[in-house]
């Protein structure tokens, strides 16, 4: 058996230590690249999103190496997502690539339910030792979400454009690397240094920028046409409302895990806004704009692949968000485009207008 | 004579303003990219030298437009800014307290807010290209009428036929619909304004709040009938600038004239660019399957800028240099 999955960031890293750590199999698909994209959109339906496209495509490369089993999560709620598993396995065996499907769903109840999908892949292995998996995969997560939110500090603070990617780079591969949980330890220590090393003016201030909407787009920069690299680039400090280990504990482990930020608090000041589940991350988008609002952010941007339905509702409210709160908020959508000269100038005109908004605000206060 | 050089490389046109030092704009030129920004920036510098008195000294230069990056490197600007601001900025500067910009271009449409002199929101359309300038030249050329006279026509139009005006392609099918149906000419080019208008405030204008006084600005704020259909669709007046189809220029050399007023002296290399030699060369990188087109740019063959990578490879091989640009 050999297990794949479809590429979203970073996710990788974080699977590929679960599996390996059981002793299974894993093929990595290739980095998404243009090629990913020709493939995907050659086999799938025009009007799917983004994503599906992107997974196919994912699948294919990844069968090309050699893959026989995809191992992919799945949902419930109006958002298509739930069924794209199923979708995507229908396509590949049109398409004559037969593989083993194994969909992780978040678990209605309780996590056993979960537990029961992994025995799929885990086979006879001793639960305590699957458990110890989950937990090093879970870690994993936390780590890369850690250096992450480290390079949206440090790029835009950087005195050489670039040297954040690549130590971001190499930081990456060093928790990629590590094979066990003390491994991992050394790793992250050893990719914070790696970070620390970065040459930047630490102490200069930059506008605060919040990252909203739909997960894939968020995650996968290949999607969003590496929005976060360009937002620092322009001397913007990014926080993104998604991030992988938070969404793992939030979805897959039921928040087991405590003192972790938790997409609960945007759902509790969606409220005055919308006060029910709309599917997808629909709902935690519009309470993520009032959050950040709340959090002093000079401004928000919501992503979202083309057609998505959750976050079209949620596009609709924002400008009322925006209005009450005083925050400016912009909505880039996601498709095949993969030119950057376009999202450059938006990405341009939007920190030019909260920069004039800020320095009015301190003119005003001095 | 002293002042500042705007310049904006669009899609469709390529526009060079000079502004002397109390920003009155004093020579404008307006001339087609036909793809070539660099070679047109360069007919564009000589021209505008030819026009220019021997002893004129360029302060400060600024670029905008789409090739705005590619012109800055090449001429040698002081600021480099998106279309967005500059139009902002040019709008403002010459109407006074204008709360709202609506610009249609060749290829795109963008609606600016301002509030108190700042931009407060934008807009611009995303993945439509109905209603921009492209789509009026080319059914204009369809009917047989020069686009200077589109205008015109669609005023003498007393009943305006409803088109639909949701996607250029429904557009011009509806209209030859209506064609052959017998209307005449002018109430279907009136119509077809309506439509436009009607699809720009539901697509780019959507949720914003417009409020005059209202500039209408870009190439199609020459056609009077898009005018007159905006002024009906918003039941205020629409002013045009004197400068209408330069603004992004115009706002350009303002933001020039900004730069270099922090002290800092211009970077212009001077209006001898125009005679030197640019060449653009371009290669594929095989360091991972994204196949990049590197697009390279040398100034009399030395490599001066570097883009079109994903990863920043090669654009950042050059950085410490494009910091200094």
């Amino acid at each position: 058996m050999k297990v794949t999955f479809p590429h979203m960031g970073y996710m990788y890293v974080s699977l590929k230590g679960m599996l390996e750590y059981l002793g299974i199999d894993v093929v990595v698909p290739p980095p998404c690249s243009k090629r990913t994209l020709n493939l995907g959109v050659k086999h799938s339906p025009e009007f799917a999103c983004l994503p599906l496209k992107l997974n196919i495509g994912n699948f294919i490369e990844a069968r090309e190496l050699g893959a026989d089993t995809i191992m992919m999560a799945g949902g419930c709620g109006p958002c298509r997502f739930g069924y794209y598993a199923y979708v995507e396995n229908e396509i590949l065996k049109d398409l004559k690539i037969d593989y083993n499907l194994v969909v992780m769903e978040p678990p209605e109840k309780h996590i056993g339910e979960l537990l029961g999908r992994i025995r799929k892949i885990t086979g006879n292995r001793p639960w305590l030792q699957v458990i110890k998996a989950l937990r090093f995969g879970f870690l994993k997560a936390k780590a890369v979400d850690e250096i992450e939110n480290l390079s949206y500090q440090i790029r835009p603070r950087e005195l050489v454009k670039g040297t954040t990617d690549r130590a971001l780079e190499k930081s990456i591969d060093l928790v990629n690397e590590a094979a066990t949980p003390t491994a991992l330890t050394r790793a992250l220590a050893q990719a914070k240094e790696v970070m620390a090393a970065v040459p930047a003016d630490r102490g200069r201030p930059a506008l605060k920028v919040a990252l909203i909407g739909e997960i894939y787009t968020l995650l996968e920069p290949y999607s969003n046409v590496n929005i976060e690299r360009h937002l620092g680039y322009l001397g913007v400090e990014v926080e993104r409302a998604m991030m992988l280990s938070q969404w793992i504990n939030d979805h897959l482990f039921m928040g087991v895990v405590r003192n972790l930020p938790s997409s609960d608090r945007f759902k509790k000041v969606a409220s005055p806004y919308l006060n029910h589940f709309v599917g997808g991350h629909g709902e935690e988008t519009v309470g993520s704009a009032v959050w950040y609002a709340q959090q002093g952010f000079a401004g928000a941007i919501q992503v979202l692949p083309f057609t998505c339905m959750p976050e079209i509702v949620a596009q609709s409210i924002l400008p009322k968000v925006s209005e009450n709160t005083g925050m400016p908020i912009m909505t880039l959508i996601m498709d095949e485009h993969s030119g950057e000269a376009g999202l450059i100038t938006r990405l341009e005109a939007f920190i030019d207008l909260l920069q004039r908004k800020h320095e009015q605000k301190e003119a005003l206060t001095s | 004579m002293k002042g500042y050089l705007g310049i904006d490389v669009g899609s469709v046109s390529t526009n060079i303003v000079f502004m002397d030092e109390d920003t009155h704009v004093l020579e404008s030129l307006y001339l087609r990219t036909n793809g070539q920004p660099v070679v047109t920036v360069q007919r564009g510098l000589k021209q505008m030298r030819s026009q220019l008195p021997a002893n004129t000294l360029v302060k400060g230069v600024g670029t905008t437009g789409s090739g705005r990056q590619l012109t800055g490197i090449v001429a040698g600007a002081d600021a480099i800014k998106n279309e967005i601001t500059a139009h902002a900025v040019a709008a403002s500067h010459l109407v006074p307290g204008v709360q709202t910009v609506l610009e249609i271009g060749g290829q795109d449409s963008k609606i600016i807010i301002l509030r108190d002199g700042v931009v407060a929101d934008f807009a611009m359309n995303t993945v439509c290209a109905a209603g921009t300038g492209s789509f009026l030249d080319q059914q204009a050329s369809r009917l047989n009428i020069a686009i200077e006279e589109f205008g015109d026509l669609a005023l003498k139009g007393n009943a305006p036929v409803r088109i639909a005006g949701r996607c250029a392609v429904f557009a011009e099918s509806d209209m030859i619909h209506k064609q052959q149906m017998g209307f005449n000419l002018e109430d279907i080019l009136a119509g077809l304004c309506e439509a436009l208008v009607r699809n720009y405030l539901n697509n780019v204008g959507k949720g914003k709040e417009i409020l005059g006084p209202v500039v209408f600005q870009g190439g199609v704020a020459a056609n009077v009938g898009m005018r007159k259909a905006f002024e009906r669709a918003l039941g205020i007046e629409v002013q045009i600038p004197k400068y209408f189809n330069v603004m992004g220029a115009v706002g350009a050399a303002l933001l020039a004239k900004e730069a270099v007023s922090r002290g800092v002296p211009t970077r212009f290399k001077g209006f001898s660019v125009a005679d030197r030699e640019y060449k653009a060369g371009s290669f594929e990188c095989d360091g991972c399957p994204n196949l990049c087109e590197v697009i390279e740019m040398a100034e009399s063959g030395q490599v001066i800028a570097r883009w079109g990578d994903r990863c920043g490879k090669w654009a950042t091989a050059l950085a410490a240099r494009e910091a200094a640009i």
